[in-house]
């Protein structure tokens, strides 16, 4: 007879059915199932085919181990394969398929793969398949690949959403068994913080699957007294169906919480948990008995028939055979025989002790007997058992069997930092290693079997931990305990039976025998890493969770020594498998990043720009019209219009670092190549920036607008290093000057006009004399728009025309441009983008990153005069000098014009001479940057040429194989448009001023408010000024002092750095008035630079746990708490205005990626 | 996964809001010291195995450099100090016109350059 369902009985809810599927069949359940309680309920033992042998497997440890019921759930996009049965909750419509079959579960055509079995022994992959080596691509490896039959994924986008969440605690309980409640009630009840997890559904462990006694209720009623009380603290977190994955450094903890099936939210969420303490109560696996046809369905670990048979009343046909080494086996006899089957105990110890066979009164027990084989097709249908005494043979008709070969602790969680269990040959475990890092483990994890011994040990690991953080535990009592067997523990050990005649399975996911490590001993393989790759044992998804210790054994056994000497394998996280998109969480996709936007992202957007990714900005690339196919139309107008007349484009994305302090022009010094301190205030320069090696690291200008007073630029594409960079010189390097370093890259809407009427154009818009005298080149003056508005310009050019940037701050960009555009209508101003840009600049043999790779000397790039030899020191002054980097015959910047004007040169191609083979020895140098100069109607291009400088007139080769293109180019200097049309300005009428509107929020802010009913909102904070105080070292309670003045908050940044906030509204002269700052102090305007959020409800904690790992109820937990941190990639100052309120400045130009992002993690509570 | 380092200024943080850069034991010669100190200075590092002083900025948080003192085996950090306080600590520590660089470094340095050439 076949497995059924007990008439009563179990934790099922039998008033509540659940439809479900299984291969296709349609099957019934109850709500409490499991996949695999509720298949069994049903009869199908049959779950899955094995690996290699296409073996029939049903269930066999019903766990987090589980080998064998390995399924697939879901259809469609999110499909999710190789889940094992045992931890698959049943809910209404669920969808499972079995896996590795072909066409079906109960006819597998690579069941054949059985009968060859002799072929497909240990090593096979590296015997079989090892000539000829062309077969390896056409033949073998699309064979094994069609055969290694694990499951199969959607391939389509994945259409869930995943979170990830921060949580922070005094203690970590990892299961919660009889242990784990124990360690978290102890730990709790002291006052600690704790989170308890639990990776099955329900909390309880084996109370839940054992009868036992405790303090005079059972095993349930305990467990939902204790989680009643854990529940009800409010330092407490629990989590099931929630797995440690595992442990790293610092305490810190991943974990995954599977949501499947709840109704809304995210379908996982990975936890990192960061723990002062943990406790390990994992429990422990029952080790299955390897004997002939020990993998047959019907053949499971003791452990779980029992559990099965007392959570979910699943009876295992009428006679069970039961094969034990120790008390587990006597126990499940017990459970079975109460509820009216007949079993058979098949004991390999002679002398059974007394509790034992008092437990399995009413069994016939076999004494000194072992099972040699379990026989059946499908499913087990009889034993083969021998007396070891006297070898006799008997056959026996079982409906299932059960085994108990004793226990392995289950150590990962504590070996992931490094070290090894060991081995307890008292015991015959192997036993976690010594604490460390404050992880202990407790209960059956540290090999304590007994329920009275695990409560204890639990309840000692919670208090110790509670102890070591300085709480102050009560002692509590134990209660009192009943268990089967007396609590007996002791099993003895029998790695196989040799007697067997069938295949007898060590590991089971991965059909690796006996005979298999056998082999693997004898071909030299014994060491238990060599025979894992060997034969392939504790590979794959369960990662030989139930087979390593049996292997070991058995290695041990072959080679004659301890298992200790075998060693284990290297246990690494994770766990259990965990899906690619649970760690992914939100960043993939379109926000795989964050987006950083320009404040002239708006106003490019509705000029028709076509975006292009530059590192995290989005920058416009061109601005198609119709009748432009490509972009290179575009392209083409742009860049003419430029020269001709006059354009537009965006320049904010440039980084900007304003610098003061009383030494602000000596660091400076020191960290150009040139006499920055010698610029005059109205004045700007362009410098170079050095690594310490010598080599450029980046380019800008730097503008003195006061005495102490520097606004420094840096590319896009470095502006993050080049801060970092500066950073590092003023802090680590030279601590003693007074400088003051902010970036304001997001407080300025920096916008270009160039072109030979880009001074008519602005003189409509600049209330100030743009003439030669009064704003020559390089000239950086604070200025006045006609509307009143403060605005910073700048002459200076990267085209090579008559130029202008107009600096305004951010929010008052987009009108400023559209007021640009009107201006510059009578001039037919063009905006244009980075193509434009790019070959603006290649024409004028002008550099950026691409001429500045990290290989390239200022000399290299005809910049050699910017090194000030006058100057004492600066970096990369010294090791300038080096011999290599002064070699005449470096690579050095020209400029390329193919002979053909039609023919192509492409960036990448490399350089040789005419006819010259292309081999490293002959290589030239190679093409930097390359462009169609519609001025010149030629291709152009930027390289770096061997002696360039000296071979203008040259003509070479360009060799681009990967392209195929080979172009005759002639060498020349970089500037390849020597005058463009720069000088042809045309005679200025006088138009009117233009003055631009009043600047409205992008339409992504316009009334932002998330609400997840009330749980917490997202909204945005009126506007309001902000300035960062800045004081020199020392004067740090001065600078919170003056900041405080803003709104009442402090909000500090840095030692010397707090940000001071204003009331909404307010003038930025009226806050700075308020603060009334010391003259030794600076005032930075961030007020454009920054965004403020406020995140409100009782929920708001939580969704600031989805971006940042700041620990909200540690020394944030009080009101006007204030940080600055990290929002998933973004920086905030984060400040607690309240229980349940929080305030976010962000910076302006990551503000709506960080705001979409909080909005999706607020909708995802909805 | 993640760990942990206790910024001096703003408590507790996963190390994904630092930036490391490495060793922070060299110090910087003087302008005119031998080549060999500033070969050292810039390109021989240890690969160190056990306790070591790195330089970390805070760059998702304060942006302060600091000092992280941590065993590049087990991963704990011991200690983490500002920057600014370290050089000023370090003994010798050079500014822009302080003493010449320490003549035992700048030996130690030269017979490493040394030793790495004949390599
Ligand atoms: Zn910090």
């Amino acid at each position: 007879m076949s497995f059924s369902r007990f008439s009563d009985g179990g934790l099922i809810d039998r008033t509540r059915s659940v439809r479900f599927s299984f291969d296709g069949r349609a099957f019934e359940g109850f709500e409490g199932d499991t996949l695999a309680s509720a298949l069994l309920a049903n009869g199908v033992t049959l779950m899955g085919r094995s690996f290699k042998y296409h073996r029939p497997r049903g269930l066999l440890s019903g766990g987090a181990s589980e080998p064998n019921a390995l399924v697939t759930i879901g259809d469609g996009p999110t499909r999710e394969p190789n889940l094992r049965a045992s931890m698959v909750t049943l809910r209404d419509g669920l969808v499972a398929e079995s896996q590795n079959r072909w066409p079906s579960l109960g006819f597998d055509v690579g069941a054949v793969n059985s009968a060859l079995s002799p072929f497909l022994g240990a090593g096979f992959y590296y015997k079989t398949f090892m000539w000829p080596a062309g077969l390896w691509e056409t033949l073998y490896e699309p064979l094994i690949r069609k055969a290694a039959g694990l499951g199969r994924a959607s391939h389509a986008p994945d259409p869930q959403d995943y979170e990830k969440r921060w949580t922070h605690c005094d203690v970590l309980v990892i299961g919660s068994g009889p242990a784990g409640l124990m360690a978290a009630l102890a730990a709790s009840r002291a006052g600690a913080r704790v989170v308890l997890c639990d990776e099955n559904s329900g909390f309880g462990g084996r109370l839940l699957r054992d009868r036992v006694e405790i303090g005079g209720s059972d095993g349930p009623g305990f467990v939902a007294s204790a989680i009643a009380e854990l529940a009800g603290n409010p330092k407490v977190r629990l989590l099931s169906n929630t797995t440690v994955f595992g442990a790293y450094d610092s305490g810190v903890f991943g974990a995954v919480e599977r949501r499947d099936g709840a109704g809304s939210g995210p379908a996982q969420r990975i936890w990192r948990i960061a723990a002062k303490r943990a406790v390990l109560a994992a429990g422990a696996e029952e080790r299955p008995l390897v004997f002939g046809g020990n993998d047959r369905p019907g053949v499971m670990t003791a452990s779980a028939m029992r559990g099965l048979a007392n959570a979910a009343a699943i009876r295992p046909g009428n006679h069970v055979a039961v094969f034990a080494t120790g008390p587990s086996g006597h126990e499940t006899a017990r459970d079975l025989l109460a509820r009216g089957l007949a079993v058979t105990l098949v004991d390999a110890r002679a002398d059974v002790p007394a509790p034992d066979l008092a437990a399995s009164e009413g069994a016939r027990v076999l004494k000194g007997h072992v099972v040699a084989d379990a026989t059946g097709g499908k499913a087990v249908s009889g034993i083969e058992a021998i007396d070891r005494a006297t070898g006799k043979r008997e056959t026996i008709k079982v409906d299932a069997l059960a085994m108990a070969g004793g226990w392995n602790p289950v150590v990962h969680l504590a070996c992931h930092r490094g070290d090894r269990p060991v081995w307890d040959a008292q015991s015959g475990m192997f036993l976690p290693p010594a604490p460390r890092d404050g992880l202990a483990a407790a209960g059956s994890a540290a090999g304590i079997l007994d329920l009275a011994g695990c409560l204890a040990s639990g309840a000692e690991a919670g208090a110790q931990a509670a102890t070591d953080l300085g709480f102050r535990p009560r002692k509590a009592d134990a209660p009192a305990v009943r268990e089967a067997c007396g609590g007996s523990t002791g099993f003895m050990t029998l790695w196989h039976v040799a007697e067997a005649r069938g295949k007898a399975f060590v590991d089971f996911q991965n059909d690796v025998t006996v005979k298999d490590l056998g082999l693997a001993v004898r071909e030299g393989y014994g060491h238990v890493e060599l025979a894992k790759r060997y034969t392939t044992t504790g590979m794959a998804t369960d990662q030989g969770k139930l087979s390593n210790v049996t292997a070991i054994g058995i290695l041990a056994e072959n080679r004659g020594v301890t298992p200790d000497r075998v060693g284990t394998t290297t246990f690494r996280p994770f766990y259990t498998p965990v899906s690619i998109g649970a760690l992914a969480g939100e960043h993939r996709g379109a926000h795989y990043r964050p987006v950083r936007r320009s404040p002239l992202h708006h106003w490019a957007e509705r000029h028709g720009a076509v975006f292009i990714e530059a590192g995290a900005w989005m920058r416009a690339s061109h601005f198609p019209r119709e009748g432009e196919p490509t972009w290179k139309e575009a392209c083409d107008r742009e860049t003419l219009a430029v020269r001709s007349g006059v354009g537009i484009s965006d320049a904010s994305t440039l980084g900007k670092i304003d610098l003061s302090g009383p030494d602000a022009a000596r660091f400076l010094d020191l960290v150009y190549t040139s006499k920055m301190s010698t610029l005059a205030v109205g004045k700007a320069r362009y410098g170079l920036m050095l690594r310490e090696d010598g080599l450029v690291m980046d380019d800008g200008t730097v503008s003195r607008l006061g005495d102490d007073h520097y606004l420094i630029t840096t590319t896009t594409a470095a502006a993050g290093e080049a801060m970092a960079h500066m950073e590092f010189c003023a802090q680590a390097l030279w601590p003693e000057l007074d400088v003051r370093l902010t970036s304001v890259t997001d407080q300025w809407a920096q916008i270009t006009v160039a072109g030979p009427a880009s001074r008519d154009v602005l003189a409509r818009i600049v209330d100030a004399d743009l003439g030669e005298e009064a704003m020559p080149f390089m000239a950086a003056r604070a200025v006045r728009l006609h509307s009143g508005l403060a605005a910073r310009l700048f002459r200076i050019s990267f085209s090579g025309e008559l130029a202008f940037e107009l600096a305004v701050p951010a929010r008052q960009g987009e009108a400023v441009a559209d007021a640009i555009l009107e201006a510059g209508q009578p001039f037919g101003i063009t905006p244009y983008g980075l193509e434009a840009l790019n070959v603006l600049r290649i024409e004028k043999g002008f550099i950026t990153h691409a001429e500045i790779d990290g290989r390239t000397t200022p000399g290299d790039l005809g910049l050699g005069k910017m090194v000030s030899a006058k100057k004492d020191d600066f970096i990369g002054r010294a090791m300038l000098g080096r011999e290599g980097l002064q070699r005449a015959d470096r690579l050095q910047l020209v400029g390329l014009r193919p002979v053909n004007p039609a023919h192509r040169i492409l960036a990448g191609g490399h350089l040789l001479e005419p006819d010259a083979a292309p081999t490293m020895a002959n290589d030239q140098g190679h093409v930097t940057s390359a462009c169609w100069s519609p001025h010149l109607r030629s291709t152009i291009a930027l390289a770096m040429l061997r002696r360039g400088r000296d071979r203008h007139g040259e003509i070479l080769t360009v060799w681009d194989p990967l392209r195929g293109v080979e172009t005759r180019a002639i060498v020349g200097d970089p500037v390849l448009l020597s005058s463009g049309d720069a000088g042809k300005a045309r005679p200025a009428r006088d138009y009117p001023p233009v003055t631009p509107a009043a600047p409205r929020a992008a339409d992504w802010l316009d009334g932002l408010t998330v609400d997840a009913d009330g749980r917490v909102r997202l909204a945005l904070l009126p506007e309001a000024p902000v300035y960062l105080v800045s004081g020199p070292t020392g004067k740090d309670a001065a600078v919170r002092k003056t900041a405080q003045a803003g709104d009442g908050a402090i909000r500090p940044v840095q030692p010397g750095q707090a940000l001071a906030v204003g009331q909404a509204g307010e003038s930025l002269t009226d806050l700075q008035q308020r603060l009334g700052a010391a003259a030794e102090l600076s005032l930075c305007d961030l007020s454009d630079a920054r965004v403020r959020f406020a995140l409100t409800g009782p929920e708001a904690a939580g969704i600031i746990a989805t971006q940042s790992g700041i620990d909200l109820e540690g020394a944030f937990a009080t009101s006007g708490a204030s940080a600055p941190t990290l929002f998933g990639h973004v920086p905030v100052q984060l400040t607690r205005t309240g229980q349940d309120s929080f305030e976010i400045l962000a910076f302006s130009t990551y503000a709506r990626d960080l705001a979409e992002s909080l909005a999706r993690s607020i909708r995802l509570l909805s | 996964m993640a760990s942990l380092i206790t910024c001096p200024h703003c408590g507790t943080r996963p190390k994904e809001e630092f930036t490391i850069r490495g060793d922070a034991s060299p110090v910087r010669p003087q302008l005119g010291a031998a080549f060999a100190a500033w070969d050292a200075y810039v390109h021989l590092r240890d690969n160190v195995r056990g306790p070591m002083k790195e330089h970390w900025q805070h760059s998702g948080g304060c942006r302060r450099w600091l000092v992280v003192e941590r065993d590049t085996f087990s991963h704990a950090v011991h200690a983490v100090t500002d920057a600014a306080e370290f050089a000023r600590g370090q003994a010798g520590g050079p500014g822009p016109a302080a003493k010449p660089a320490r003549p035992a470094r700048a030996a130690k340095a030269a017979t490493a350059a040394k030793g790495r050439g004949q390599a």
